[in-house]
């Protein structure tokens, strides 16, 4: 391979670095209208009284919205595919607000500052209601958070609005409390986990305007712009021909630009308005107003023979999806169905609970997307287990942990918000990984502990996780290629790059298929009216899904131009030779650059152009086991976390660099929710972490050594051998640094994030047991 | 924060005088911390222009200007050989530079941050604040001070001592504030120890410093003691960052560990 | 109120009200190199030059910088290609957005300070967040491109 499988610079870094206009806020109109969302200071009201006047009055107000101005018309922002598996539980305005930061009503005025004022003179009464802020004791409240009639689940998932259920779900393999009462060794403990913020760098940013043919146009900094034209079609009832949506360059997304945020509030105003309007949302509203990751609580049980063959895991779990049900049901089944395969010879699973609705900021998609959860609990609950057992977590994960050709009965019974497929894994090197891991962070010289003196302990412990590489039959992904004169090729894809640059990757796909260099594709993504249906930017599918539809592309591609040259020669496409330059036959020769110029200028006059689309029949898992070393300081309970290392299956590395770059910056994201990110809220249900002040992402100085390497494997399913690795990253840092915490210093932190106070005060509770 | 007026003040009492003409007049520094708050400022006053941008330095003391950035502080010389450097290692863990290229030594002392990593190693070594109208006194007093009269500070004045000097910031990330900070100096046996963060103003932990100043030698049980004295008649609270139990403790600890750094 | 400042080598003036801060002043003027991350001096994104020293743009009054020297990458074209291309080397590319500025911070702490060591490069630059790389691709980037300059 030439192209791939090559650690090649990113098609578009340096001009970023330049400083070249690129993202979305770079393109909005100059005279845009500035939107301002009013957001509710209760957790819980109605609004009984809303008037506007005053504001509307004020010079250089354009429009204020209220609930009044739309149509009760329920939809889901959550940026899925459709049917959504998410309830339809939101209106863009509602005379309702569920927590603190909903949306009460917005503005559109000349300035920010007018925008500003002009939100301070909307007159509001609140008739303050009593919120559901525990969601241990959501579940059949008194309180109902969602009482109004029109709210409905697309098809079953569970949605029970009356009992404050977005979704719930069962699911069991054997009968677990048999094999639990017959295992000989069983741990039971309950994990927490909190709403992690994204934080991508960039906010939410979305800009529209009406173009010279009267159509919507939209630059949103989104993952999903084929959904967002939907959605904002369907909740705005307005003509899906007339909306054109353009992603430019995103500022990271994570799972945070899945859903819909401003959109429906600069849609309205230009339609309303005829203006171009923007909306740049504050660091406290990304934050308080847009949506976290699921808190969860997990009721684990994991049941062995003594000798460590692991027999039955039965978790019951709590989700919490705060005021609205988005990604409610999917997250909530990846917390099982990408964690609990890893162990796959049990006799029996179960896996049961409710995804519960409550007064704080919803909860939404989020890299790891669940599966982050689980794997801390899982993984955490298993070394509790080898402690109990005396068995070192290394021999114990190698004897039940999922291998190559294997396969798990939970694959067939889950999928993402239904059923799922049979699945046998064809490439899995998670034994590798575990061996190489084990040695590069010297497992065996410092397990569990090696004392450093003053009062410093170093400890080291592990995860091993999965994930999937898109939706089975759900996720579809296209790709057009155009050859140009000269014998360049413009790559047009839906795939959303946001910054895991898909755009380097698919064009070093399409290079490799085309058999040219790397520049000689030029990718463009996306732009509703040009590029190609795609899924989007999720569920770790775009190298595999997005990348087989170009690889098929690069393909048909190729043969087209066989086909043409083999007109010219006047012989048989077979006896054509091609090495993506030029096109040879006995004595005929034709380079790429003649051929395509005389298809564009002089004779059989065409444009060679293909569009190829991809759906995956299986979602093959990238394997990893993550490793992590640290000194643990006794006496203030302060961690230092000296390396981390990565042994990574994700099959071929299209670009081995940048897929180092996935993982690295997926192990620091999780090392960010496992340490430092706290969410904080206060009695009354307002979140104290609202600003990066007080939400603390790991900076350089936390990070002091990263080791990744790649497992030698390749999918045969996907792209020259490829597999997922955006999302895998993430999952085991929460466990294995609550691992390596209790090896070093043996307290056991169940609640994230393990902080050194968490640690100094379970210290002092041992010691007083002891 | 709105601001409806600005003025470049050309002289200090040209400032002063702008300072008291109304109520809703206030001095900006770097305006950092002010960027932050939700007032309406009727006139910002900028110092740029009053010529109170230079660290002056003489045979005793170092003068710092009040308009003189963090950085600045951090960066010199002086400050970064005495006392251990415990000043210019205050200031380092704040934030990044370019907040430190920003925020300024007068909004740092006038605005008595209780998280401040700035007061606590000042309160440590010698240190006066002198301001316009009220004149010169040591920064202890200037952080009692109730007044309500309007002044601007001119400058800080450390004076240049033989010391040993320790100073330690808890925070859990490279940018976050203190969970608590510690100060400490030893000035030929007489030691000096200072807690801040607890999440209020930094103090002297008096007792504890009486304690072992009457002590004929510094023993590793008499740290101990001393550690669990501040411990004890300080006040620890609890906020976002840390609760009052795990607040205390981490000083302890620190203090005792300090005490051994600058007892040699 | 009007000021003047130089932008980039070239003298501007701006009709400024005396909050407006120097992001929104500069990004008015079509200077996209930087950008809006946290509006609470916490993130670095913002980062400008003033008189070669790094400011964050989202902090500092537009009327504070009158008078001095602003410089954006724009104005630093050669050196952010050059850090790019080790960027791009070390796969340090992600979503872009924090890397003009910190292309720039880069360029101050040379200024600065003589051969940093990996301490110092991580603690003149910890102002600077990243949630895309996990910092160690950019770290040994910018190392890279500092030996370069030997
Ligand atoms: C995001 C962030 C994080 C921070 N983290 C820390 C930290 O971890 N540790 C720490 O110690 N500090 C921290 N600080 C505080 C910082 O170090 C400065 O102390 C603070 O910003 C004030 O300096 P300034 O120049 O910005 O003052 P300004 O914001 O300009 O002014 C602050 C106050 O001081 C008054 N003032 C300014 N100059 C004078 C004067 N000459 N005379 C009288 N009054 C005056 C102003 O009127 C105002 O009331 C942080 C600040 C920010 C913005
Ligand atoms: S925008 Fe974050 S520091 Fe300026
Ligand atoms: S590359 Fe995305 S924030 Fe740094």
């Amino acid at each position: 391979m030439k192209v791939v499988n090559q650690a090649l610079p990113s098609v578009d870094g340096k001009g970023l670095m330049m400083g070249k206009k690129a993202y979305s806020d770079d393109y909005a109109e100059p005279n845009s209208l500035i939107v301002k969302v009013l957001r509710s200071p209760h957790p819980y009201a109605k609004i009984v009284k809303i008037d506007t006047t005053k504001a509307e009055a004020l010079d250089g107000v354009e429009l204020v919205l209220t609930y009044k101005d739309f149509d009760r018309r329920p939809f889901t922002r959550a940026g899925q595919g459709y049917p959504e598996p998410s309830p339809h539980d939101k209106f863009v305005l509602d005379n309702y607000v569920r927590y603190i930061g909903d949306e009460a009503a917005a503005v559109a005025a000349v300035d920010v500052r007018t925008a500003e004022k002009a939100l301070k003179l909307i007159d509001i009464e609140y008739e303050v209601l009593e919120p559901v802020l525990d969601f241990e004791t959501a579940f059949e409240n008194k309180i109902i958070i969602h009482p109004e009639p029109e709210i409905h689940e697309m098809f079953p998932i569970g949605f029970d609005p009356k009992k404050n259920l977005a979704a719930s779900y069962h699911m069991h393999v054997g009968d677990v409390d048999k094999s639990l009462e017959e295992s000989e060794v069983v741990i039971e403990q309950s994990f927490y986990t909190h709403a992690q913020a994204h934080v991508m760098i960039e906010p939410h940013t979305v800009n529209s305007r009406m173009d010279y043919q009267g159509r919507l146009v939209i630059y949103s900094s989104t993952q999903t712009p084929i959904h967002v034209r939907r959605i904002i079609s369907q909740a705005l009832d307005y003509p899906l021909s007339k909306i054109r949506v353009i992603k430019p360059r995103v500022g990271g997304g994570f799972g945070g630009k899945q859903q819909v945020h401003g959109e429906m509030f600069v849609a309205t105003v230009t339609i309303k308005t005829g203006k171009p309007a923007k909306m740049i949302y504050t660091r406290k509203e990304v934050f308080e107003s847009s949506y976290s990751r699921h808190p969860m609580r997990f009721d684990l049980k994991l049941g062995s023979t003594k000798d460590g063959v692991l027999k039955a895991i039965d978790a019951y779990v709590v989700s919490d999806t705060g005021a609205y049900g988005e990604h409610a049901l999917t997250v909530f089944m990846v917390a099982a169905a990408k964690v609990f395969p890893l162990y796959n010879k049990v006799d029996s699973v179960r896996f049961h609970g409710n995804v519960v609705y409550t007064n704080h900021t919803p909860g939404g998609a989020y890299r790891g997307y669940g599966a982050i959860q689980g794997n801390f609990a899982l993984e955490s609950a298993i070394d509790m287990l080898c402690h109990k057992l005396d068995i070192d977590p290394i021999e114990f994960r190698h004897k039940n942990m999922i291998k190559e050709t294997e396969t798990s009965p939970i694959f067939k019974i889950m999928g993402e918000g239904g059923e799922g497929i049979e699945m046998f894994m064809d490439t899995c090197k998670l034994d590798y990984c575990v061996k190489r891991g084990y040695e590069l962070i010297k497992w065996k010289d410092i397990y569990p502990n090696k004392y450093l003196g003053n009062s410093k302990y170093k400890g080291v412990g592990m995860a091993i996780a999965m994930q999937g590489s898109g939706i089975p039959y759900i996720d579809m992904a296209s790709a057009t290629i155009k050859l140009n004169d000269d014998g360049f090729y413009n790559l047009m894809i839906g795939a959303t790059d946001i910054g895991q640059g898909s755009d380097t990757i698919l064009s070093q796909i399409a290079a490799e298929a085309l058999g040219t260099t790397l520049d000689n594709v030029i990718p463009y993504s996306s732009d509703t009216d040009l590029t190609p249906f795609d899924t989007g930017a999720y569920a770790s599918s775009t190298t595999y899904v997005s990348g087989n539809a170009v690889l098929k592309a690069g393909k048909e591609m190729r043969q087209m131009i066989i086909n043409e040259a083999a007109k010219v020669f006047n012989v048989k496409p077979e006896d054509v030779e091609y090495d993506g330059v030029v096109l040879k036959s006995g004595e005929n020769e034709i380079t790429l650059k003649e051929l395509s110029n005389r298809l564009y200028y002089n004779e059989d006059q065409k444009q060679l152009q293909i569009t190829s689309s991809y759906y995956g029949t299986k979602s093959p898992p990238p394997f990893m086991a993550g490793f992590v070393e640290v000194n643990v300081d006794k006496e203030t309970g302060e961690v230092e976390i000296v390396d981390y290392v990565s042994v990574v299956d994700c099959g071929t590395t299209i670009n081995p660099m940048l897929a180092k770059g996935q993982v690295e910056g997926g192990i620091v994201q999780g090392i960010g929710m496992a340490m430092y990110e706290e969410v904080i809220y206060t009695k009354k249900g307002k979140l104290v972490t609202n600003d990066l002040m007080n939400y603390r992402i790991p900076t350089r100085r936390e990070i002091n050594k990263l080791t990744t390497e790649f497992a030698d494997s390749y999918e045969k399913s996907g792209p020259y051998g490829a597999k997922s690795v955006g999302e895998i990253g993430i999952d085991t840092p929460p466990a294995a640094l609550a691992n390596a915490v209790y090896n070093a210093v043996g307290v056991r932190i169940t609640t994230l994030p393990i902080t050194p106070e968490k640690i100094l005060m379970a210290l002092k509770e041992k010691e007083k047991g002891e | 924060m709105e601001i409806v007026n600005y003025f470049k003040a050309k002289t200090i009492e040209e400032a002063y005088e702008k300072l008291q003409e109304d109520k809703a007049n206030l001095i900006i520094g770097g305006g950092a911390w002010l960027r932050l708050s939700s007032k309406t400022v009727e006139t910002a006053i900028d110092l740029e222009h009053v010529g109170l941008n230079q660290i002056k330095e003489t045979k005793d003391t170092i003068e710092i200007d009040a308009y003189v950035t963090l950085r600045e502080v951090e960066k010199n010389e002086t400050l970064k050989n005495l006392f251990s450097g415990i000043v210019s290692k205050g200031v380092n863990g704040i934030m990044g530079v370019a907040l430190r290229n920003l925020v300024t030594v007068g909004g740092s002392i006038a605005g008595k941050y209780s998280f401040s990593d700035f007061i606590t190693p000042l309160l440590a070594v010698n240190t006066e604040v002198v301001m316009y109208k009220a004149g010169k006194m040591p920064l202890e007093d200037f952080l009692k001070l109730r007044s309500r009269e309007k002044d601007i500070i001119l400058k800080i004045i450390i004076k240049k001592e033989e010391m040993l000097g320790y100073y330690y910031k808890m925070k859990k990330t490279g940018l976050d504030f203190a969970v608590v900070n510690v100060g400490i100096t030893n000035q030929d046996g007489h030691y000096k120890i200072i807690v801040g963060a607890r999440p209020s103003l930094a103090t002297f932990a008096v007792k504890a410093m009486e304690f072992i100043n009457n002590q004929k030698e510094v023993t590793e049980k008499v740290m101990e003691e001393t550690a669990k004295i501040a411990g004890e008649e300080l006040k620890f609270g609890t906020n976002s960052k840390a609760g009052k139990e795990y607040r205390t403790e981490l000083a302890k600890v620190y203090i005792r560990r300090g005490l051994k750094e600058v007892t040699k | 109120m009007r000021i003047n400042i130089e932008v980039n080598g070239n003298l501007k003036t701006y009709d400024v009200a005396p909050d407006d801060y120097l992001l929104d002043t500069l990004r008015a003027d079509n200077i996209f190199s930087i950008k809006r991350g946290c509006e609470t001096s916490s993130c670095g994104v913002c980062t400008v030059l003033m008189d070669g020293k790094a400011v964050q743009s989202c902090t500092i009054l537009s009327v504070k910088a009158e008078g001095h020297k602003i410089t954006t990458i724009e104005g630093h074209q050669k050196e952010a290609k050059k850090l790019s291309e080790h960027f791009g080397h070390q796969g340090a590319d992600q979503c872009g957005y924090c890397n003009s500025a910190l292309a720039l911070t880069v360029h101050a702490m040379k200024d600065e300070i003589k051969e940093p060591t990996n301490e110092d490069i991580k603690e003149y630059l910890v102002g600077n967040l990243c949630r895309c790389t996990g910092y160690e691709a950019q770290h040994r980037a910018i190392k890279l491109c500092l030996e370069d300059d030997e």
